[in-house]
């Protein structure tokens, strides 16, 4: 009798406990999640009183955008797909070799794990002005290429180098979060088998290949997925190194969700805004079942 | 922490017996590689610190020290334009948001770990299944719904307007639930013997014992806020309401890029940053792995 009464005692105090959290979850997440695919099949205008629905007008929009070269959405999305060609491998090997060698290191390794986590905590929007002023015509990296005789560079002010330019800034600032995250997947490697493989007589790339890149596969996956999402996320710092957040020049650097900021607050086309936003979901969610998929057995 | 000490002392003098000049040479590279590749991680943030102390006429220069170094941006910008009310709303903004995840992520994060109740695993999966939806997806809803509040007549241009999508988070509820499982049993059920409340329990017993991992939730929760951007940009529209990096956007468009202007409220804005990481940088590099790894 004591028990039930207990048992029930909690259940009700556990939604008691829960019940803002519910309350918050319902109506600022999922509420909004079921409104923004609800805002994709209307022409929603925020200025109109009544909106027009279009059905799958905007994805339709979005489909003969996609086949034109020259519209901003088509520009968008190949973008954002460059962004993550290039900056997911580059950013992964090089936080995995500074991983490997801060793990290495002993003597004052913690000055340098925080030397490669400052840029990280840093304000994107802080980061990327000091870029573009290293980026000037007259700046810093222009002055170095002469010393070394070489041709000064547009950088950012031209369309085939500004997404490259941008893309440099945004692989050095999130480096630190993919070495952070390396140096736990290394720690949790049994040193053991290091020692046993050195006593065989293993080379240390023998190790690596044998011991450190299978045993990493786990984390190296997780990191590919979640760069990807943080990719295809991208915003500020384009907002942020394109003259008045135009991604420009010329869209050569413009991202999705830099459309979907333009389109919606801009121009008013909030149900084309969402309708983007809807297929980015659909894009991330099905990055991330492919994630699960694969480390379902860790999890567990 | 002595058997470690132990361990890895044997374990070095294994190695000095098979390899000691491999090791040896393998970590003078390692110093030479990681000291060239921190230095470019810290000059492009002291260009910051220094560009800010630089003159009008020295911006773009290539010198890295400033010839003639003056306060005079910084001045400017304390007194001059808005920026010491954008760094307050950054603060007061952080502050709500850290103080609410806190609180309600630890209590929810504690009775998902001790509490069984019908539909828990239903409310549990709907609470994570939210980090799949992008903030980017939210955020013409929560404009709509900002512009058209149920309470109020608008939450544009306010602190909770700012502040309401993220005064609970769905990582923080799991990371306090794996913390919370570490919670004994019989401890709690000791207590609530000696007739502690139900609220007691948490307050007094397991937020107690769960302190390090709600000071990491409070620092990444701090960092985040102060850094962000998409959502504090669209929600507010009159000057004063601004955050901090919304409102040093505004250096470049007013007269031309007051670049000078805009790397000293900068580097303003690093200052509290730095002084957390510096203080808690163990608590930040283990937080990350733990949120990181398993959530």
């Amino acid at each position: 009798m004591f028990k039930l009464t207990l048992a029930r005692r909690k259940i009700i105090w556990a939604y008691i406990f829960l019940a803002i959290p519910i309350v918050f979850f319902s109506y600022f997440r999922i509420y909004p999640t079921l409104y923004a695919f609800r805002m994709s099949l209307y022409d929603w205008n925020p200025l109109a009183i009544h909106q027009k629905y279009v059905g799958l007008e905007n994805y339709q929009t979005i489909r003969s955008n996609l086949e034109n070269p020259r519209s901003p959405t088509r520009k968008a999305f190949e973008n954002t797909a460059t962004y993550i060609a290039f900056g997911v491998p580059i950013q992964l090997v090089l936080a995995l070799m500074i991983a490997l060698m801060l793990n290495e290191i002993r003597t004052m390794s913690n000055l340098y794990r925080l030397l490669f986590f400052l840029p990280f905590v840093t304000s994107t929007i802080a980061v990327s002005w000091v870029f573009r002023i290293l980026y000037e015509r007259q700046g810093y990296i222009n002055t170095l290429l002469k010393t070394f005789s070489l041709p000064t560079q547009p950088f950012l002010r031209s369309p085939d180098q500004a997404l490259y330019s941008i893309l440099v800034v945004v692989v050095w600032q999130g480096m630190g979060f993919a070495v952070i995250i390396f140096l736990a997947g290394l720690k949790q490697i049994p040193q053991t088998l290091y020692e046993a493989a050195r006593i065989d007589g293993a080379a240390r790339w023998q190790s690596f290949r044998y011991i450190t890149n299978p045993l990493l596969n786990p984390t190296i996956v997780f990191l590919v997925i979640l760069q990807s999402i943080a990719f295809l996320r991208m915003f500020a710092p384009v907002y942020a190194m394109s003259v008045q957040g135009s991604g420009g020049p010329l869209n050569s650097t413009t991202t999705v969700v830099l459309r979907v900021v333009r389109e919606a607050f801009d121009s008013n086309h909030m149900g084309f805004a969402a309708a983007l936003t809807v297929v980015l979901f659909a894009i991330i969610l099905a990055v991330t079942v492919i994630q699960l998929r694969i480390t379902t057995r860790r999890i567990d | 922490m002595t058997v470690v000490s132990q361990e890895t002392l044997q374990g070095s003098k294994r190695s000095k017996l098979f390899a000691r000049g491999d090791i040896a040479l393998y970590r003078t590279i390692s110093y030479i590689i990681l000291t060239l590749l921190g230095v470019t991680m810290v000059v492009p943030l002291l260009w910051m610190v220094s560009t800010s102390f630089k003159p009008y006429e020295e911006i773009v220069l290539p010198n890295f020290l400033p010839k003639h170094s003056t306060f005079g941006n910084y001045r400017y910008v304390l007194t001059e334009t808005a920026l010491p009310r954008w760094y307050l709303n950054s603060v007061i903004v952080a502050v709500m948001s850290t103080v609410s995840v806190a609180f309600f992520d630890s209590l929810a994060g504690y009775v998902f770990a001790k509490y069984e109740f019908p539909g828990k695993r239903i409310v549990f999966l709907a609470f994570l299944s939210s980090l799949m939806v992008p903030t980017e997806m939210l955020i013409i809803p929560w404009f709509i719904m900002a512009a058209h509040p149920i309470v109020g007549s608008t939450w544009i241009d306010t602190y909770w307007g700012i502040a309401f999508p993220g005064m609970i988070s769905a990582t923080g509820i799991f990371l306090m639930r794996q913390f919370m499982q570490g919670v004994p049993d019989e401890l709690l059920d000791a207590a609530r013997i000696d007739g502690v409340s139900e609220f007691g329990l948490f307050w007094r017993i397991a937020v107690p014992l769960s302190l390090p991992a709600i000071g990491a939730l409070c620092i990444f929760n701090f960092l985040g806020n102060w850094n962000a951007f998409i959502w504090p940009l669209i929600v507010t529209s009159r000057r004063e309401m601004m955050t901090l990096p919304v409102g040093v956007q505004l250096f470049s468009t007013e007269a031309g890029s007051n670049w000078q202007y805009i790397m000293a409220g900068a580097s303003l804005a690093l200052v509290p940053l730095l002084i957390v990481v510096i203080i808690f940088q163990r608590y930040i590099v283990e937080g990350i792995a733990l949120t990181g790894l398993k959530g």
